[in-house]
């Protein structure tokens, strides 16, 4: 009986590892354009604490 | 020989649709739907890929805390007839699987929605998970018959999150649909541990059935189905309410009651003679009831910003 190269079970594992694979893909698309928006919808020109300092300026008028 | 086919590694080889059932997908749309409703009601706006990558983090979460219920649960799961089919009892992913896809998913999750939303979020998911498989699963599930109302808060958190992923903090409206849930899932349950009848008795699971007898479950039900019914009427005055909300309360509460009050009415005669009819129905019209509702929610803050939502 000889070993066939592509046994049924090589098959089942090959729509898993597709699955998988489109899945991570997926993933990693989400990633970046969650990175996007977040890049895109921060106020990155304020200097760093500068939110803080303008909550204080508020609250001594 | 040559032939793999009968090597326990092809027979126990586990499909992506296996791994997928481990996450109890029907409860992840519910997940998914009250948490959408939390998000949506609540008074910011979210940007809709931080929402649904949000909301996504969200239902792998719970989809990990449901493979780690079910990676504690196979030796019951297995002896009760609703659950025997579930992947690791039914022999197509091990339990050793279940347990790291639970783990992993559950740092992913948390770790993620941390950063899409905030770490408040992250922090009630990561709260949510350990609640449904430590202190549900392990512990409560099989000590006390008081498992269902407590362990239902862990169902009940999901549109909390949303709301913290919106506005990043508590409010009463976020709280007002977990105990929404948190009522609901008693009467929702003790239903249909009422019809499924030898299931929990043949697993030992305390259900109140069990511990307490069938006509103490039937008093049950209408108590809980009471204080749920003033409490969902109750919200149709807030600011998630509405006119839509509280026409849509009214008339499935006053449902809910009637089946409440038909349960309490039945002795174990009258059920078996119809087969549980009463109880079945009373079941069937709580997922209805929960859609509904949170759907009711859901269309007040949709309509709000044309000035027609809300009061």
């Amino acid at each position: 009986m000889s070993i066939r190269a592509e046994h049924e079970i090589h098959s089942r594992r090959k729509g898993r590892n597709v699955g998988i694979g489109l899945m991570l893909a997926g993933f990693v698309v989400l990633v970046m354009m969650l990175t996007f928006v977040k890049i895109t919808e921060t106020d990155f020109t304020r200097a760093p604490g500068a939110a803080n300092s303008v909550t204080g300026s508020e609250a001594s008028n | 020989m040559t032939d793999i086919t009968n090597t326990p590694a092809a027979e126990h080889e586990a499909q992506l649709g296996d791994y997928f059932a481990l996450l109890k997908p029907r409860v992840m749309q519910l997940v998914v739907f009250t948490a959408l409703v939390g998000m949506l009601a609540a008074p910011h706006s979210v940007h809709p890929v931080v929402g649904f990558a949000s909301i996504l983090f969200v239902a792998i979460g719970a989809g990990a805390s449901g493979a780690l219920n079910m990676w504690w649960d196979a030796d019951i799961d297995a002896v009760m007839r609703r659950t025997a089919k579930r992947p690791i009892p039914a022999g197509k992913v091990q339990p050793g699987e279940a347990l790291a896809i639970g783990v992993a998913l559950s740092g992913l999750s948390v770790m993620m929605l941390a950063l899409s939303a905030n770490l408040l979020a992250a922090g009630m998911l990561l709260f949510t998970i350990l609640f449904y498989a430590v202190l549900y699963s392990m512990w409560l599930k099989r000590a006390t018959p008081q498992n269902i109302v407590i362990g239902g808060a862990a169902g009940a958190f999901p549109p909390v999150i949303g709301w913290i992923i919106a506005t990043g903090s508590f409010s009463v409206e976020a709280w007002l649909m977990f105990a929404l849930i948190f009522m609901w899932t008693p009467p929702h349950f003790w239903a249909l541990a009422l019809f499924m009848r030898s299931d929990y008795d043949d697993a030992n699971v305390p259900m109140l059935t069990v511990t307490h007898g069938r006509p103490a479950t039937r008093r049950h039900i209408i108590a809980y189905t009471v204080l749920l019914a003033v409490l969902a009427v109750g919200t149709g005055f807030t600011a998630i309410g509405g006119y839509i909300y509280l026409t849509a309360a009214v008339i499935l509460n006053a449902l809910f009651l009637l089946g409440a009050y038909r349960i309490w009415q039945r002795d174990e005669t009258d059920a078996e003679a119809d087969n549980y009819l009463v109880e079945r129905k009373f079941f069937r019209l709580s997922l209805y009831y929960l859609f509904l509702h949170f759907g009711a929610i859901l269309i007040e803050a949709t309509l709000r910003p044309y000035g027609l939502g809300g009061w």
